[in-house]
């Protein structure tokens, strides 16, 4: 392979179009005629539903028509299990999917129960006020280990309890390893939600064209192919007749994949009946409610260790809250499950899961996807082993890291993809010495805290005043893997055009990756043309037929190595067809510069222009079974998938009295195989980390025991701004994936995982002498819960374990 | 997250946003800068009928000199006048303002971002009286004093009976405030705004601002300690104040004038922060604003 | 004037003149966006604290989403649509494309508004500076850091032309 783009820092083909205001989202999509939606939605977290009165609305001038769960008819069924769950062994698991309306009962708050179809958003808004619900209250339940308490509040009472799932998996024998222990450590642990907080809400605008029989839908999707399928299934239209267009997407983060939300399903719908466009924009309020969320989870986990820190096994027993719906399977437990164990040699582990149902809105994953909470235990227990057994905290660490032959490793129990749990490649060592060079770490037992006084008051030290304050310095570092990239395929079609220039199409949706530039770097490379002469298309259904969507950092794995598969076809016909035409053995040619040539003879030469043409005649005969153009369609699906692994590291400083936290420096050494576009993935690093501190410190969800939502505002979700993110510095190790042949793991998600883990490690440091015992056990952290903790520790009242 | 619909008037003057107001009576709301009105609406939180936008009045923009206009029952010659139409990034960027009222200059940059102080009002702020936010906390700490004016004519309000609980003011509903009056600096004075944002620009979680004068001794001859953020209005600590007139402003004194703030407020609670929390803020705070306000008015003469 | 119904309106948006009747209510982002089609102003919380929808009103950047149409009339409004020239991209705009100071670029045309203000104002600002004017406008793809990159090569090659 020629490597003229492949690990470049390309600049992306897509910028100039969102720089200009030029792109086009969902919401900027515009068919005359258009109507808007607005729903009417459950202000009870559970409720019987009485009745429903749309007759008010339908006297508001404007409004065309409004819909309830009894006009659906046949249509109104549960959504698809969008995750069959994995076979592991003695598994109980109950699937309930969330419903297009409510119709004898709302289980979340924001549950929609009727639509409403106006001549504008702002008259659908005002109509949907007018809509008559009456609902009777019922008893809520909220938190997830009362959700499965006896005499809880059944959410789905033909299940007779409010449990989703349960599971067990194991490596060795726990037992064993707990009785030959020199020390046992157990805490209880606790992850709360919040949301993916893409800047663009979701939306969509269905189109039912009667002339000609076609339905088109823009929709703010991950995986419009899925859409696709199922939509044309639920209305009884071929596959042909329905085009998904995905189009520029304001960021994904998990919840804009194939959900068949209520609004997904019932626009086109509407659309079919009323024979007009139809438009739903999610407001920002309604996203606290309408589209999924996640991180909910309470463990109970315990470690097993060796005098000298090697750790002999972990148990964890965990309950993760669905919400009102399970439509996405077991994902999110099994991915906690599995990224607990980490980078790290863990031979006896017993991990047992429950999943309830709760009031709250539906959890599937957002960037990260359960992993978070699986770090978050081991790397908590690992700090704490650290502690109790005086050992430097990357020291323990790297007495457990896996040795760079130890792979494949087979961790004995299944992943997400119902695979076996085994790491393809790694090399962890080298990444956790990177990270303590890049940080300053000093490994002799811990670092001290020093005030952070002289800093330039325009770093913004005087800001509020924090200069006359003392601050006390911690450092924290961590490590952690993560799976990415599963199957199981994804597809991709190249065709040189007669312009020379190159399309590329491929079935993933895309939500900022850069997939227009990643793609078309891959394929440039095997073609020999510009990059920027590779127009990408992507998330458009009636473009290819094939794949699934953007989720589980597999678009660059999986699509990546489709687009690789296709373009070396390619480039195989192009050099047939030009070694038929200039008489030329094919591997006397070269391909470069869009023009074939002969070595030694550069006046002998084709473009690949016309190639194209040549390959495409339209008179006269041609051998039987042969092709036209120079196109080729290939597919790609890994055995399993691959392992990606970081470690991060930070230094915080904490004003003491104040609880405030300012992280003054992160380092993040990473491990994503081959890295096709180091410009984009710093990105993608960056932007994770950015969610992770947001996570760790700044996002929650303000939800009380009836189920209602206190802060359903940026004002009061506090996504991180400039401010509160530091310069993050990163460096790559790679340890190509053998499992696919661009050796590439994903990267999307990586930022993300660890960082609530180290950032409560490097505030504990800061904080070990001003509040000896501290420990943080619970996400997120905010001042005010530091505040509380601060002053117990050094009340003595220093939280031990239970 | 639109608005329910309105009736819109755009007057051009004083006298006919008034005939407005009384004509359409609680029914009316006027707009000023909309930074916290427009957003209320969007959720239908707030829901008026009738919108009196304030924006085309240009007698009601302006920041000048107190010079010759005693007689209007206003604070003597000194300090400064802002209208009450005035954008909050003319009050953070204006000369005048750093040179007779400092504390605003230094303020002004904690009151949100500044797209939202580029259209929203010195004075809206003010009659929002968001317990919350700066401006009004500024207003009780030098000491400023509201052109009010309605049916009856005008009247001037100090700051202290301007501000009642949550979101009110002694405001009716047919009356306009029209300018915010400041006394101006003095010999020996100094003056410190702090707060405590989740994050840059957000509502504080506590704050103060204070002015204080010294005599010629260096004892403390004057302070005010006006909080934002611990309670359900805008508040000033006078036990603490009260405590520190006459003391020289050590390190033990202040000290102790911190920890009498925090008792006095007893602040509030919500998700962001426990009442514990913040009194802990305001007792930091509250040192740290004093120390600077001595120093800078040890520093001033 | 006085309405319940439509109220007619003239705006000027990167220099072109227009004319509309506008319901009072409407926002000035919808007004751009869906009545003037110039849907580069993009809308993302409706309550003033995303930024994304930041245009310049008479020059100075606002929240599109605070302000309604008609509180516009008179005024002149730029958005990103008027920021490259036909000889290509903003000094800006250049700066974002080479520092990969954007991700799925929703919230970048009001970031863009922001900063074209802020550098006019400050033309060399320190990093917390820039953080400090950027802070109004969230970000959820990148972390913020390349943005901060591209601001501050943007304001060197601003300087380096006037």
């Amino acid at each position: 392979m020629s490597s003229r783009y492949f690990g470049a820092r390309i600049r992306r083909n897509e910028d100039e179009a969102l720089l200009t205001g030029r792109a086009s989202f969902v919401d900027d999509v515009q068919l005359p005629g258009t109507l808007h939606a607005a729903f009417v939605r459950s202000d009870l977290a559970h409720g019987l539903v009485r009745a429903v009165d749309p007759a008010p609305a339908l006297e508001r001038p404007g409004v065309v028509g409004v819909f309830t769960a009894a006009d659906l008819g046949e249509y109104w069924q549960p959504g698809p299990l969008l995750v069959p769950p994995a076979p592991i062994e003695g598994l109980t698991f109950e699937a309930r999917t969330q419903v297009p309306l409510a119709r004898d009962k709302v289980r979340h708050v924001g549950e929609p129960i009727a639509v409403v179809v106006a001549e504008s958003r702002y008259v659908a808004e005002d109509a949907a006020e007018d809509v008559i619900v009456d609902l009777e209250p019922l008893d809520a339940v909220v938190d997830v280990r009362a959700a499965l308490a006896d005499g809880a509040p059944l959410i789905h009472e033909d299940l007779g309890s409010n449990l989703a799932a349960h599971a067990v998996q194991t490596k060795g024998d726990y037992d064993a390893a707990r009785a030959a222990a020199d020390v046992l450590l157990a805490r209880d642990f606790s992850y709360d939600r919040g949301v993916s907080g893409a800047m663009e809400n979701r939306g969509v605008l269905a189109h039912w064209d009667e002339r000609s029989s076609q339905l088109t839908i823009w929709d703010t999707t991950q995986a419009p192919i899925p859409i696709r399928n199922g939509l044309a299934a639920m209305l009884g239209l071929s596959e042909s007749q329905v085009r998904v267009v995905a189009p520029f997407i304001g960021g994904g983060f998990g919840p804009k994949i194939m959900m068949f939300y209520p609004d997904e399903v019932l626009l086109p719908w509407i659309s079919m009946r009323l024979g007009r466009p139809v438009k739903w924009i999610e407001d920002r309020f309604e996203n606290f409610f309408s589209t999924t969320q996640e991180r909910g989870q309470v463990h109970e986990a315990e470690i097993a260790l060796r005098g000298d820190g090697r750790i002999l096994g972990v148990k964890d027993v965990f309950v993760h809250d669905t919400g009102a719906y399970n439509p996405y399977g077991l994902t999110l437990p099994i991915n906690t499950q599995c990224t607990l164990l980490g980078p790290y040699d863990l031979p006896n582990y017993y991990s047992e899961f429950r999943v309830a149902f709760t009031n709250r809105p539906i959890v599937t994953p957002i960037r990260g996807a359960g992993r978070q909470q699986g770090v978050f235990v081991m790397e908590r227990l690992l700090d704490l082993a650290a502690r109790e057994l005086g050992l430097d905290r990357a020291e323990i660490r790297r007495r457990n890291f896996l040795s760079p032959d130890a792979f494949p490793h087979d961790h004995e129990i299944l992943f997400q993809d119902f695979a076996p749990l085994v790491y393809d490649s790694g090399d962890y060592e080298p990444a956790l010495d990177k990270a303590i060079e890049l940080i300053g770490y000093e490994p002799a037992g811990t670092t001290p805290s020093d005030p952070a006084g002289g800093r330039p008051a325009e770093e913004g030290a005087d800001r509020d005043g924090a200069s006359r304050r003392t601050r006390l310095r911690g450092t924290g570092i961590v490590s952690y893997i993560e799976g990415t990239g599963i199957g199981p395929y994804e597809g991709a079609r190249v065709r040189v055009e007669a312009s020379g220039k190159v399309c590329l199409v491929t079935g993933v949706g895309t939500q900022g990756q850069g997939h227009f530039t990643s793609f078309a770097q891959i394929v440039a490379d095997q073609l020999g043309v510009d990059v920027t002469d590779v127009r990408v298309v992507t998330g458009d259904t009636r473009e290819f037929h094939w794949g699934t969507g953007t989720f589980a950092s597999r678009g660059a794995v999986v699509a990546g190595n489709a687009c690789h598969a296709a373009a070396v076809a390619v480039r195989e016909k192009i050099l047939r067809k030009a070694s038929e035409i200039l008489e030329v053995a094919e591997e006397d040619l070269e391909l470069a510069e869009g023009v074939v040539t002969v070595q030694g003879a550069p006046d002998l030469s084709i473009g690949l222009g016309e190639l194209a043409l040549r390959s495409n005649p339209l008179r006269g005969a041609v051998q039987p079974g042969t092709e036209p153009g120079l196109e080729a369609t290939a597919y790609f699906g890994p055995q399993r998938g691959a392992t990606a692994s970081g470690v991060h590291a930070m230094i915080v400083s904490v004003d003491p009295l104040t609880a405030m936290v300012e992280i003054e420096r992160y380092v993040v050494v990473h491990d994503c195989g081959t890295v096709i576009n180091p410009l984009i993935v710093e990105g993608q690093i960056h932007g994770g980390v950015a969610h992770g501190i947001g996570n760790a410190f700044y996002e929650e969800l303000d939800c009380d025991s009836e189920g209602q939502l206190h802060n359903a505002s940026l004002m009061d979700y506090l996504l991180p701004t400039a401010t509160d993110v530091p310069p993050i510095q990163t460096a790559h190790i790679e340890t190509p994936s053998p499992l696919n042949p661009l050796g590439i793991k994903g990267v999307g998600e990586a930022g993300a995982i660890p960082v609530a883990a180290l950032f409560v490690q490097a505030v504990e440091d800061a904080l070990k002498e001003w509040a000896p015992g501290l420990e943080i056990r619970d996400i997120p952290l905010s001042p005010n819960r530091l505040f509380a903790l601060i002053e117990k520790a050094r009340a003595g009242g220093g939280e031990e374990g239970p | 997250m639109k608005p329910a619909t309105f009736e819109y008037h755009a007057p051009d003057s004083v006298e006919e946003a008034l005939a407005l107001l009384r004509e359409h009576g609680w029914d009316a709301k006027a707009l000023a800068g909309g930074q916290s009105l427009i957003p209320a609406m969007n959720f239908r939180i707030a829901r008026p009928t009738v919108l009196v936008d304030l924006n085309r009045i240009d007698e009601l923009a302006f920041i000048r000199r107190n010079e010759d206009e005693e007689g209007d029952g206003g604070p003597g010659p000194g300090g400064v006048r802002i209208g009450a139409m005035t954008r909050q990034r003319a009050v953070e960027r204006s000369g005048l303002v750093a040179e007779c009222e400092p504390l605003l200059t230094e303020m002004m940059p904690h009151v949100a971002h500044l797209q939202i102080r580029n259209r929203g009002t010195f004075g809206g702020s003010a009659v929002h009286a968001d317990p919350a936010s700066e401006i009004p906390a500024a207003l009780l700490a030098l000491n400023a004093s509201c052109r009010v004016r309605g049916p009856e004519g005008e009247r001037w309000v100090r700051a202290e009976e301007f501000f009642l609980g949550l979101f009110g003011t002694s405001l009716e509903p047919d009356e306009l405030l029209m300018e915010i009056a400041f006394p101006g600096p003095r010999q020996r004075m100094g003056i410190a705004f702090r707060e405590i944002a989740r994050r840059h620009g957000d509502y504080a979680l506590a704050g103060l601002a204070t002015r204080l004068a010294l005599d010629v001794d260096g004892r403390i001859q004057e302070v005010r300690l006006a909080y934002l953020g611990v309670g359900g209005a805008p508040a000033l600590a006078t036990s603490a104040a009260a405590a520190l007139v006459g003391e020289k402003p050590t390190a033990t004194v202040v000290e102790e004038a911190a920890r009498t703030a925090a008792e006095e407020l007893e602040p509030m609670e919500d998700m962001h922060a426990s009442a514990a929390y913040r009194s802990r803020l305001v007792e930091v705070l509250t040192r740290e604003a004093l120390g600077v306000a001595a120093e800078r008015a040890s520093n001033s003469v | 004037m006085n309405a319940t119904g439509t109220v007619p309106i003239r705006v000027t948006v990167n220099g072109e003149p227009y004319e509309r009747s506008v319901e009072a209510r409407l926002l000035l982002s919808d007004f751009l966006r869906h009545e003037l089609g110039l849907s580069g102003t993009h809308v993302g919380c409706e309550h003033g604290v995303c930024g994304a929808c930041t245009v310049l009103l008479d020059g100075e950047p606002v929240r599109a989403c605070l302000v309604f149409a008609v509180q516009a009339d008179g005024a002149s409004i730029g958005t990103v649509e008027g920021l490259a020239s036909k000889d290509g991209l903003h000094p800006l705009q250049a700066a974002f494309k080479e520092a990969h100071g954007l991700q799925c670029g929703f919230c970048t045309p009001g970031i863009l508004m922001t900063m074209v203000a802020f550098l006019d104002e400050v033309p060399e600002p320190t990093e917390f500076q820039i953080r400090e004017a950027l802070s109004g406008n969230l970000c959820r793809c990148t972390g913020y850091q390349k943005i901060v990159e591209a601001v501050e090569a943007a304001a060197a090659d601003l300087r380096g032309i006037s």
